[in-house]
Formats: structure tokens, C-alpha cells, sequence
């Protein structure tokens, strides 16, 4: 089989398993693609891509404008910050204004959860969510668990701790949903007051020792601690998060095996990861970037090519 | 379904040592070529020449695997994607002697969606084209190839299947078969 079940790429939850193995052995094609003196396929050179994000974002556009890019695509970018949203224009006009350039892709991402699931209804080009709220992040938590796969040859059987804040975060609830999918167990650690209160109902661990949780894993999956998102005080301060939940080398040293250390990024050093972990052999979070554009090459070209 | 053999074992073991021994005579030291096998099926063949050759004349010449899944023009004009193949070619191609080897020529179109990803890996001197089964009559693009085991006359509604002992397969040999 080598279509996807779905028309849009909306969250992990929605996919196959197959779907997801799908997009691994094409992202498999793409990283050789990508390691080739030229870069670059001329597969989406008769495709539009509107990159919208209502949303700051760094990594995530750059590497979905690099896999476009690299995949011929034509591409056009929209920020909120500067454009009629601010004078009171509706998502779906905004959209609409921009598909009747001929669009025929949009990779959006939104501070409301469920956006592109609402947009996916009212109009006709793929959508792919590059984030929404605390919802999902599909494409962080596919190259994450590609990532893994890559690391360690298989995701299956696996034990991956997603560490921090996971109440405010979009890329724990899409990694538990796709490492689950493949067959990993997940733990979620980090303080009570970051913990959603029935996160337990999704079949994951709980724990609140982040030093049991490092010697239960084979895999860390640390985030950061959105500040941006905090309305309240979920903890007293960041010195003291760090010093209850911030991964450090002599925590690594101490453990009875190697671990791998992940980070979706930006990483706040010295809060949630110190940087002799963040820099050290058992890191791979400059993979997972890597990872990432080939991950995302692979989901437009399999959205894409569907008829 | 209607079955024709168009070659047994024996007469494509002596197609590919003819091959080999038109590559000595046009290659010589094979100092500055490359072999590549075109995915899916070119690999099987460019495999054997490889084999052959070393046999034949004791040189290993450098080779690979070229897919060029994503550089096709159908992309969009079938009801999904194409599955890629693997790429494996640990060398440029800058300035070499290229063989592109596939086991049968259809519309061609494979050939230029190759020629186009080939392009990837550097700017060859020189391309030529091997190819097992040449399918006569039926070419969308004008593309000819420099090497041809056998012509054969084949219809729309025919296939040409290619079967090998290592895949899984009684013996070597090349049919013509109707389409289901």
C-alpha cells in the first residue's frame, strides 16, 4: 500500500499504524534524498503550499518551507502578526483569500485547538497541522518516533519517558498517540500541577521522580516548559523546576545504561536539560531536526499524490 | 492466462555474457565508468554484470542502485504515489562513464525520470543505456538503448514479466503475458 488513509494530516490520532509506517519508509527515501549533492525532486513542482501560521514558530516553518522547497513546490507565507487577521478578518476568509490564489496545500498552525479539524470541513485543499494549542503537533511526534527508530531500529517494545511539561503541550499528547501506535509503553514525568488530570486514561505511566523515570526509559523525551502558555503559577520557580526536574550528566552517569535524549526544541539550557546532556553523545536532537525535513517531505508528497 | 516465452534461462545467460564482453570492448580498463541499476528491477541485472564481469575479466567495476521514484511525471496523474526504491550510489557520477541497466524498455519514460535524478549526483561525461527486453514501437520519448538483449513486438494489452531464481522462481526466463 502506498497511500495514506487520510486526506489531511491532522493529529496522530486519527491515522493507521500503516499510514505511519508509510510515511517512515518514504521519509527513509527522502533522507537519502537529502543527502544527495543536489538536493532536490522536482515531485510538487505543479503544487501551491500556503504556510499559515497564526502561531510563532522558527524550527517547525523553516523545516516544513525546507521540505516544500525541496520538493519544487511553490510556497507563500502568512503570519498573523502582519496581516489582516489583526484587523478582525475570520479564519475561514483568511484561508478562502488565499486559496483562491490557487492554493492547493495549507500547512497551518493555530493557537485553538481543533482549527485545521475545522478548516478540513470548509475547504477543499490538504491540510496539514504543524500545531494547534495543546492539542497536537502530528509532524514533531512522527520525526520524534523516526528518530527513535533511526537511534535504536525499532520503536516497538521500546519504553520512552516524555519529561516536563506536558500539560500545556501539544508534541506529548501526538507522541504518546504515535509511540503507542508502534508499539512503545510511555511514562509521563514531571510535577503534579503539569500533568493533565486523566492523562492516565491514555494508557501512559505516571511519575513524578524524574530519576526513576530516566532509569525506567530507554528513551527521554524532555520539553520545555511553556511559559507562554501559563496563565498561573504551576511551580514556584524555575530554579526550583530545575533543580526537581531538570536532567543534568551526573543523573545520566548515574544510571546502569545508556540512554538517548531527546528535545523537540527550543531547549531553555540550564531549566529542562543542562547542556552537558543537550551536547553530549547521548543526545540526538540535531537529528531529530535533520529528521524532521524529511518527515515533513515525506507527508506532502504522500498527501499530495493522492488523486 | 496466456502465457508466450520469449527467453529461457540459457539464451539470457548468453545475452548477459554478450553484454559484458561489449562492455570490455567499449570500456576497456573500465578505469572511469560506473554501472547503475535501475530500481525496481535494473538492479537484479546490473547485479549479474557486476558478477560477470568480475569473472570475466577480474575488475570490479563501481556500481549502484538509482531510483527515480520521485522525479517520474506521473506524480498526481495516478490514483496514489508510487512506492520509492532504495538509492544507493556511494560515489559521483561527476564526469564518469555512466551504464544505466534496466531489464526492460517500455515507453522510455522511466529512462528520462532516471536521466533526470541521475543528474543529482553530478554532471556524467557520457550516459549509455542497457537493457534486457527492448519493446519495439512502443516509445513515448525518443529513447534508444546502446545495449539491447532482445527486440520483441508486444501489444498495449501484454506485459513482459521478467522472472528470476533468486526471486523465488523455477529458472531465469522472460514471458510475454496478457494483462488480467
Amino acid at each position: 500500500m502506498s497511500q495514506l488513509s487520510t486526506r489531511h494530516l491532522l493529529g496522530i490520532k486519527d491515522i493507521s499504524t500503516e499510514d505511519i509506517q508509510l510515511i517512515f519508509e518514504t521519509a527513509d527515501n527522502f533522507k537519502e534524498v537529502l543527502n544527495r549533492p543536489i538536493k532536490k525532486v522536482p515531485s510538487l513542482r505543479d503544487i501551491t503550499i500556503a504556510n499559515i501560521f497564526f502561531e510563532n514558530s522558527t524550527r517547525t516553518r523553516l523545516s516544513f518551507e525546507l521540505a516544500e522547497k525541496r520538493l519544487s513546490a511553490d510556497v507563500i507565507n502568512f503570519s498573523s502578526s502582519n496581516s489582516s487577521v489583526k484587523k478582525g478578518e475570520t479564519l475561514i476568509d483568511t484561508v478562502n483569500n488565499i486559496l483562491s490564489m490557487k492554493v492547493d496545500m495549507v500547512v497551518m498552525r493555530h493557537s485553538s485547538v481543533g482549527a485545521p479539524h475545522f478548516l478540513s470541513k470548509h475547504i477543499k485543499a490538504n491540510i496539514v497541522n504543524a500545531g494547534d494549542g495543546t492539542h497536537e503537533h502530528p509532524t514533531q511526534a512522527l520525526l520524534d518516533a523516526f528518530s527513535i527508530r533511526e537511534k535504536l531500529g525499532d520503536v516497538a517494545g521500546k519504553k520512552v519517558a516524555i519529561i516536563g511539561d506536558i500539560l500545556h503541550s501539544r508534541v506529548a499528547l501526538s507522541n504518546i498517540f504515535c509511540l503507542q501506535k508502534l508499539g512503545a509503553e510511555v511514562m509521563v514525568c514531571g510535577p503534579i500541577t503539569l500533568l493533565p488530570k486523566h492523562i492516565g486514561s491514555l494508557g501512559v505511566k505516571i511519575e513524578h521522580d524524574v530519576e526513576k523515570a530516566l532509569q525506567w526509559c530507554d528513551v527521554a523525551n524532555v520539553l520545555r516548559i511553556q511559559l507562554e502558555r501559563q496563565q498561573i503559577k504551576y511551580f514556584p520557580s524555575l530554579r526550583e523546576y530545575s533543580l526537581y526536574f531538570g536532567i543534568n550528566r551526573k543523573m545520566l552517569d548515574r544510571l546502569d545504561k545508556e540512554i538517548v535524549v531527546m528535545h523537540p526544541g527550543p531547549i531553555n539550557r540550564g531549566v529542562e536539560l543542562n547542556s552537558d546532556v543537550a551536547d553530549s553523545e547521548h543526545s540526538i536532537i540535531l537529528q531529530q531536526v535533520e529528521n524532521g525535513v524529511a518527515i515533513r517531505m515525506a507527508v506532502l508528497y504522500l498527501l499530495a499524490g493522492a488523486k | 492466462m496466456q502465457k508466450r516465452l520469449v527467453l529461457d534461462q540459457q539464451q539470457i545467460s548468453i545475452i548477459l555474457k554478450r553484454f559484458c564482453h561489449q562492455l570490455i570492448e567499449n570500456h576497456d580498463t573500465f578505469e572511469n565508468t560506473v554501472l547503475l541499476g535501475l530500481q525496481p528491477r535494473g538492479p537484479i541485472v546490473s547485479d549479474k554484470i557486476v558478477h560477470l564481469l568480475e569473472e570475466i575479466s577480474g575488475i570490479k567495476v563501481p556500481f549502484g542502485y538509482l531510483d527515480a521514484t520521485f522525479h517520474r511525471d506521473d506524480f498526481r496523474r495516478r490514483d496514489f504515489p508510487l512506492k520509492a526504491n532504495e538509492t544507493k550510489i556511494d560515489f559521483l557520477i561527476e564526469g564518469k562513464k555512466v551504464i544505466l541497466i534496466d531489464d526492460v524498455l517500455y515507453k522510455g519514460r522511466s529512462v528520462r525520470a532516471a536521466l533526470d535524478a541521475m543528474i543529482a549526483f553530478g554532471r556524467p561525461q557520457k550516459v549509455e543505456l542497457m537493457i534486457l527486453v527492448d519493446r519495439k514501437y512502443t516509445r513515448d520519448y525518443p529513447i534508444m538503448p546502446d545495449y539491447c538483449g532482445f527486440k520483441v513486438n508486444t501489444l498495449e494489452t501484454q506485459y513482459v514479466s521478467v522472472e528470476w531464481k533468486e526471486n523465488g522462481f523455477e529458472q531465469d526466463a522472460i514471458w510475454i503475458t496478457e494483462k488480467a
